[in-house]
């Protein structure tokens, strides 16, 4: 989607989300950090002991896709599938830089091939099938590789009968893939309309950001929708919102608050609560224990 | 004949156009045979169109889907169903005038038939904003499609927009989300779907109505994941890069049947469908009747099946397996 990848960029260019965060999580030197939210000086084990949530004001700073994983699964139980996918280049696109460069310097950045991890886990003893979107590898955006992983994941599910969790973090299509990337929108929707005809169930976990493509398509498909507190959560950016409307928007707006308030997110969870609610809400569906 | 609204590049054609009017108008008023100069000046004139549209960039055929006289959802659905009834309303507070939709009959079939509304004029364009459709529309359109699916009527969607419209109340109203939901429930839907782009598909307002079993794209349409001009100024830092967008792109027909995304590009005369409008609405016509004539004998699990597999083949990856390296479609 146009619109809010805009925002993103010009959000990213202000340093407003991947500075200031990544600067708190990702650099290991330094014993201590300063919370962007609330200023409060952090000791960063006691942060990372906290699954990288601010004591005192409860900011939850973006977390890549292991940690995320490490967060959900059980202990050395997560098998990551379709691990031999990697992105081409289609269109064979450039703009001020070619996408075949820019591919090359995230995966360098980030030891991914592409934006998303899948694979299946234990949450509890429970059986469940979890992608985890990382928003270091271009925004999380979707391309190819994301919408066939993704949709590989959730054919999987199905055919094993399993519950499944897709955890978003996306500004939306990658416009580098053109209209495979729109398409992939469609694609995994199909394959979750499978999953969900076979009666099993589909829980998204909107984390900051998740606008765009992602949103209108698998981000909004869950049975059960969950959502981080305070995460972006939008079709459209803010800025082309308030460019056409020409007045203030709320201040909460497209957040996870914003959201549950109009209907559309089931339950907020703040990350330390994270794997508990996942086990209650998977014992409370019916789904047994495995050795 | 009316003064037309000629864009850029068919500027080269006003001269010429400007010379037929004065002979006209001179054999208007005189008893001089002028039937051969005129003949030779519209040959011309037919000729410098044909080669102009014949090398259209991807820019200048975005500026031809948009022309304010290309043929509309409703023009097409005048001229070729003969029974036609609007339905109107999402049953949820709302009735949506960009994304309008109801029963019809093209030739013996009772049909639905879906598509996107844009204004001729700023005044219709402010009522049926700009072909922007709000969730509300998507919901209208998800509750017609449930109708054919129960009457077994195959649907037909007719894609026209710049985009899913974005604002507050949009957003309030869970824009992403109803276009989500139709994205999944068209896979499910157990009557033959056939999409078209007959002017601007833009993203996912247009993928929300655009999940069919064929996809067909006019010959100046176009299909964008984004918009060239806000890609521009993302990847290029630069608005006016947007020409430049619109070729990296890939959003004409031609790119896209290559990229495996659309099944059929039909023609348009020189000049575009706004040249010609009827013979578009027959074009049109004949293309559906001939992809209805195919899947209407589908039994209904094959025909799902079918697309589904169609979805699930887009896309470009690189599979690294032990016995070297291949690229699955």
């Amino acid at each position: 989607m146009p619109v809010s990848l805009f925002d993103w960029f010009a959000d990213r260019r202000k340093g407003q989300f991947v500075g200031k965060v990544s600067q708190e999580t990702d650099e290991s030197d330094g014993l201590w950090g300063k919370c962007p939210e609330c200023g409060q000086v952090v000791y960063r084990k006691d942060l990372q002991a906290n699954a990288s949530v601010c004591s005192n004001c409860g900011h939850h700073n973006r977390i890549n896709s292991d940690e995320r994983i490490s967060l959900i699964a059980d202990q050395n139980t997560f098998e990551a599938t379709d691990t031999q996918l990697t992105p081409t280049d289609p269109l064979g696109f450039k703009d001020r830089r070619a996408y075949a460069d820019r591919l090359r310097e995230s995966q360098a950045n980030t030891g991914l091939k592409d934006g998303v991890i899948t694979g299946i886990c234990r949450v509890e003893s429970m059986p469940l099938a979890l992608a985890v979107m990382d928003f270091r590898f271009m925004g999380g955006s979707m391309g190819s590789v994301v919408g066939e992983k993704i949709t590989r994941l959730v054919e999987k599910a199905t055919s094993d009968r399993l519950p499944l969790l897709i955890v978003c973090a996306s500004g939306g299509a990658r416009m580098q893939e053109g209209m495979l990337s729109l398409m992939q929108m469609a694609k995994i929707s199909g394959a979750l309309e499978r999953h969900r005809e076979a009666e099993l169930l589909y829980m998204p976990l909107l984390t900051h950001p998740t606008t765009g493509g992602v949103t209108a398509s698998f981000a909004m498909l869950g049975d059960l929708i969950l959502a981080e507190p305070k995460a972006l959560i939008g079709f459209a950016g803010r800025r082309v919102i308030e460019q056409t409307l020409r007045e203030k928007l709320p201040d909460n707006f497209q957040t996870a608050e914003y959201l549950q308030e109009h209907g559309f997110v089931d339950t907020i969870v703040p990350r330390t609560r994270l794997r508990k609610t996942l086990a209650t809400l998977l014992r409370l569906h019916g789904v047994k224990t495995v050795k | 004949m009316a003064r037309r609204y000629l864009l850029e590049f068919e500027k080269p054609l006003v001269e010429l156009e400007k010379q037929i009017e004065q002979i006209r108008e001179l054999a208007r008023d005189s008893e001089v045979d002028v039937s051969q100069q005129l003949l030779q000046l519209e040959t011309l004139a037919a000729k410098r169109r044909e080669e102009i549209f014949a090398a259209l960039t991807p820019a200048q055929k975005i500026q031809v889907a948009r022309h304010p006289h290309r043929p509309s959802t409703l023009d097409y659905i005048q001229m070729f169903c003969d029974d036609w009834i609007e339905l109107h309303g999402d049953r949820s507070g709302s009735d949506d005038q960009a994304l309008i939709g109801g029963v019809g009959r093209i030739g013996e079939r009772s049909v639905l038939l879906i598509g996107h509304q844009k204004g001729r004029d700023t005044k219709e364009n402010v009522a049926r904003n700009f072909g922007m459709a709000t969730p509300g529309g998507y919901r209208k359109a998800l509750r017609l499609m449930d109708h054919a699916d129960r009457f077994r009527l195959p649907i037909i969607t007719l894609i026209d927009t710049p985009g899913a419209y974005a604002g507050l109340l949009a957003e309030e109203q869970g824009q992403g989300e109803a276009i989500a939901v139709n994205l999944r429930e068209m896979f499910r839907l157990r009557v033959p779907i056939i999409a078209t782009v007959i002017g601007e598909g833009g993203s996912g307002g247009a993928l929300g109505i655009g999940v069919a079993d064929r996809l067909l794209m006019f010959q100046h349409s176009v299909y964008t994941v984004a918009s060239p001009e806000a890609c521009a100024s993302i990847l290029w830092r630069d608005a006016a890069k947007a020409p430049e967008a619109a070729a990296a792109l890939k959003i004409t027909g031609q790119d896209l049947l290559t990229l495996g995304v659309v099944d059929e590009v039909l023609p348009e005369p020189a000049g575009g469908n706004n040249w010609a409008p009827l013979k578009a609405g027959e074009v049109l016509r004949k293309a559906i009747e001939n992809h209805l004539d195919q899947l209407t004998s589908l039994p209904i699990s094959k025909l799902r099946q079918q697309r589904y597999k169609k979805f699930r083949a887009m896309g470009r990856v690189l599979e690294q397996k032990n016995s070297g390296e291949g690229i699955t479609a």
